[in-house]
């Protein structure tokens, strides 16, 4: 068995580069290349005929959300090629003999399950996950059992069952002005791998695969993911992305070669730009999980320091022992999102205790307990507590 | 932005501003077709067009109707006459019969369903001036076969009849307005209609279109009908239903040398990969053959040629218009190849065998134009849809560069063709300002495109463009006036023929010109002619 990957300390694009990117409306595109693919580690994408599936976590907990596709990953331990993908990999189709009539769910155990189909060794290797969702079940799931002492301040829902449930919004892919479009216009290289998604020149997503042909099928799905719904206004309001056009000096080209020159500086710089401006997720520290570990490869989830003043993503990702990034997918966390799970984090930090975490944040419990109210948590505060401290901060 | 623009003139340049809208008129009138393009939708297509039209009519109303010889596309042509004809009471009397004689003899190249279609057109914009009824009247009595078109475009001529009050020859008359008459009709095509309304060997001698419809409502199996209908089958016909006829194992013999340029690269991209594979030599014999035969018809010498042929994504066109930029890639490299005096493509992604090209990748035309010009060529044609990517704007600056470092003796000139019209810009989309950009619709028109590309420069002066078209008049004329009444342009003459010119000047039809074209000016004309149409910038 190889060694254990080591956890991700930052997302860095090790093995890919950044050329070109492809702009329409306000929607970017820079295209991630491998310079080289192997085939060990393939993702084929499967469809669901319902959207809407059911997710069972274990531990009594399910999960339900909008879920049109799972990726199923093939892999091989010893590096060499999987044996099937595409279609074969992706596995037949489960019908459910409701979906016909618009109003079936689907039932789907665990985030990431490995499938074992058949009786050939070669087959068995297959790790079925739900794209984004893995990263997103980690981010609801933070501090999800609060609070572990019964302090008298909390509501008895709140002892009883902590955040549960414990709900966020997104929007889909098709409600972002332009983005079905600029994905379906889209010039994909020979060799991409991976994309880096701006709408609105604010960093959407990060999208990598293994292989240029999985990615072929994959692009698509783009617009089936989950976006935050900041980048709606960006997509609107932030007026049409720019392309980056270069100039070239004409004083200092004396032959074709120069031109050639100049003409490879230019795509140089602009990749080293691209990924410059992806600084939000590319290289920040992030706490990273593992959820499964499969011969060399990790699946990893992980999410950046909230940061208010910064951008910040939630995310998956496989990773090759040597480091090579072979999978990724990130969610970009709205302003509100990064608020409340900050909020969490630091009633959690105090042992959900109100008054040491006002001290912490150099404010009073009364208006703590505002905020808490105001981000949408007033229902663990015991209604009296809750009521007096509104009527003396009004 | 490459470079920064010169100073606006001091002066509001009337001359410069009429040049240019013309211009962009005539390029877009060559690309667009008011169909969806990759890039854009077909009602933004069809606002944009209709916008151009209406405001170069407004404007400049005699050089819109001398752009129906420009060599433009078949939509844009009938535009133009539906235009001229719905308006014009106030037009000179002088200009009114060149514009009828231009919109007769344009109509008379037009294939006839789409002429049909466009004066039915009259119908329903109601516009039913004498002119109108004149035209209409003169076209339908200049088809060669009244009983076959009575036949194959019975709604269109009917509806025209009754607009035009016209009095239809022989039998045609009854046939159209008769529908449940019994007795038989003299004529043998007109005879075989009506029976065929109750028999159904019948229905196999009528021209396909009538009969597919007939054989539907018959319940007559698709085999059937393709096997018995085809001795009467037009090659496009043959050509189209090559697949109907591999699904349902007929062996409809189709000789693809004689289907023009476009058309044969379509059907061959059409194929999947393995049949091209198979049938290479057979496609690419066929090409050969379709290119050239349309440079015969409009031929082009030239030198030392480099193509740079975009095979992006963008290049699949869109539902409507299917894979067509990657067909107009490929027909204008075999007919550069056919004209050139030496050939190379540059592929922006390089393809082992021009047959099998796909339409995949980014769009890089900087590093193909590069590798182009490293080969020492006169003329460098750059044929893309201008959206290109990997980096945007590279090849107007390779092209600057060059232009102002490497080439200042413009040794070598660089001239972009663009298949695709980008209705935000009411032109094709250019490349940047060191590249003059020219529409093309059918890669057998491209010697007429780059005839015309000197005014895409912006350097000729308006007074030759006025020129060039009222001489491309001239020409279109002379060709009609000479066989008045001649149906197909087969045995047309090049867009410039200088002998049909020499002769045309004297006709009385021509004299409707007089004012615009001086007589000695026509003459002058005609001697530079076959030069003209080819030079390159």
């Amino acid at each position: 068995m190889a060694k254990a990957p080591a956890l991700l300390r930052s997302l860095s694009l090790r093995g890919l580069s950044a050329t070109h990117a492809q702009v329409f409306a306000g929607v970017r595109l820079v295209p991630l290349l491998r310079d080289a693919p192997r085939d060990d580690l393939r993702i084929a994408g499967r469809r669901h005929d319902d959207a809407w599936s059911i997710v069972n976590l274990g531990d009594g907990r399910a999960y339900c959300s909008y879920v049109p596709h799972a990726l199923v990953i093939g892999w091989t331990d010893d590096g060499s090629p999987v044996a099937s993908y595409g279609a074969a990999l992706a596995g037949p189709e489960v019908r459910n003999p409701l979906s016909k009539w618009g109003c079936g769910v689907q039932l789907l155990h665990r985030m990431a399950r490995r499938e074992v189909r058949g009786e050939d060794p070669a087959e068995r290797n297959r790790l079925r996950l739900l794209p984004l969702h893995l990263a997103m079940e980690g981010f609801l799931a933070l501090h999800f059992n609060a609070p572990e002492i019964a302090w008298s301040e909390y509501s008895r829902r709140a002892i009883s069952r902590g955040l549960d449930p414990r709900t966020e919004m997104s929007l889909s892919g098709r409600a972002i002005p332009s983005l079905e479009d600029a994905l379906r216009v889209f010039e994909i290289h020979e060799g991409q791998c991976g994309v880096l998604l701006f709408v609105g020149e604010l960093l959407a997503s990060v999208f990598v695969v293994s292989h240029p042909d999985d990615y072929r099928a994959l692009h698509r799905t783009l617009i089936e993911d989950f976006y935050e719904q900041t980048l709606l206004y960006a997509a609107r309001h932030n007026g049409d992305s720019q392309a980056l056009e270069h100039t070239f000096d004409a004083a200092r080209i004396g032959s074709l070669d120069d031109l050639r020159a100049a003409l490879g500086r230019a795509r140089a710089e602009a990749g080293a730009l691209h990924v410059d401006t992806a600084a939000g997720l590319l290289g920040r520290p992030i706490a990273a999980e593992r959820v499964y570990r499969a011969g060399p490869f990790s699946l990893q989830r992980f999410m950046t320091e909230l940061d208010p003043a910064l951008d910040n993503h939630i995310g998956e990702a496989i990773v090759r022992e040597d480091g090579t990034l072979e999978y990724a997918k990130t969610y970009r966390l709205a302003a509100g999102q990064v608020r409340r799970a900050r909020l969490l984090q630091q009633l959690s930090a105090h042992g959900w205790n109100l008054d040491a975490t006002a001290a912490a944040l150099r404010t009073t419990r009364d208006q703590l307990i505002r905020r808490i109210d105001g981000e949408g948590f007033g229902y663990l505060i015991a209604e009296h507590v809750l009521k007096a401290a509104l009527k003396r901060t009004k | 932005m490459p470079t920064a623009p010169p100073a606006p003139p001091a002066r509001f340049h009337t001359e410069r501003v009429e040049r240019e809208d013309l211009v962009m008129f005539i390029n877009a009138c060559f690309a667009c077709t008011g169909q969806a393009e990759f890039y854009g939708t077909s009602g933004g297509q069809a606002v944009s067009i209709e916008f151009l039209h209406e405001y170069i009519l407004g404007n400049y109303r005699r050089l819109y109707a001398r752009t129906l010889a420009a060599g433009i596309n078949h939509f844009n042509q009938a535009r133009i006459a539906v235009n001229l004809l719905a308006t014009g009471a106030e037009t000179p009397a002088a200009d009114r019969r060149e514009e009828g004689s231009l919109i007769a003899a344009a109509l008379r190249e037009l294939p006839p369903q789409r002429a049909l279609r466009a004066l039915r057109e009259l119908r329903d914009r109601r516009v039913n001036n004498r002119r109108a009824r004149a035209v209409i009247r003169g076209y339908l009595a200049g088809r060669p076969d009244p009983a076959f078109d009575a036949v194959k475009y019975r709604a269109h001529v009917r509806a025209l009849a009754v607009h035009a009050h016209l009095q239809l020859p022989g039998e045609i008359g009854p046939f159209l307005f008769e529908p449940r008459r019994r007795a038989p009709f003299e004529t043998p095509l007109l005879e075989r209609a009506r029976q065929a309304r109750y028999a159904k060997e019948a229905i196999f001698d009528l021209p396909l279109t009538v009969a597919e419809g007939l054989a539907a409502a018959r319940g007559v199996s698709r085999d059937e009908l393709l096997r018995r209908a085809a001795p009467r089958m037009t090659e496009g016909e043959r050509l189209r239903l090559q697949r109907a006829a591999g699904r349902e194992d007929v062996d409809l013999a189709v000789d693809l040398g004689r289907a023009p340029l476009t058309r044969v690269a379509l059907y061959a991209l059409s194929l999947p990969e393995e049949a091209r594979r198979e049938r290479r030599d057979e496609l690419h014999a066929a090409l050969d053959r379709a290119a050239a035969r349309a440079l015969r018809k409009s031929p082009a010498a030239l030198g030392r040629v480099a193509a740079v042929l975009d095979r992006s994504y963008s290049a699949s066109g869109s539902s409507e218009k299917r894979r067509r930029p990657l067909a107009v890639a490929l027909g204008v490299s075999y007919l550069l190849r056919a004209a050139a005096r030496e050939y190379r493509a540059f592929w922006t992604v390089p393809t082992p065998d021009e047959i099998l090209v796909g339409a995949h990748g980014q769009t890089d035309l900087a590093a193909p134009l590069l590798d182009a010009l490293a080969w020492r060529p006169d003329v460098v044609v750059i044929l893309s849809d201008g959206f290109e990517n990997d980096p945007p704007g590279a090849a107007a600056e390779v092209a600057r560069c060059f232009r102002a470092r490497l080439d200042p003796g413009q040794r070598t000139s660089i001239v972009h063709i663009n298949p695709v019209f980008d209705s935000e810009r009411y032109a094709p989309r250019a490349l940047g300002p060191s590249i003059p950009t020219v529409g093309l619709r059918d890669a057998e028109d491209l010697p007429t495109v780059l005839g015309f590309a000197r005014f895409a420069e912006g350097t000729a002066p308006l007074a030759e463009l006025e020129r060039y078209l009222a001489q491309r008049a001239v020409a279109l004329l002379s060709r009609h006036a000479r066989t008045p009444g001649a149906a197909e342009p087969a045995v047309e003459p090049g867009p410039a023929g200088a002998v049909a010119l020499a002769g045309a000047v004297a006709l009385a039809d021509a004299v409707a010109l007089a004012d615009a074209v001086e007589p000695a000016d026509a003459a002058e004309l005609a001697e530079e002619a076959p030069a003209a149409a080819l030079e390159v910038p």
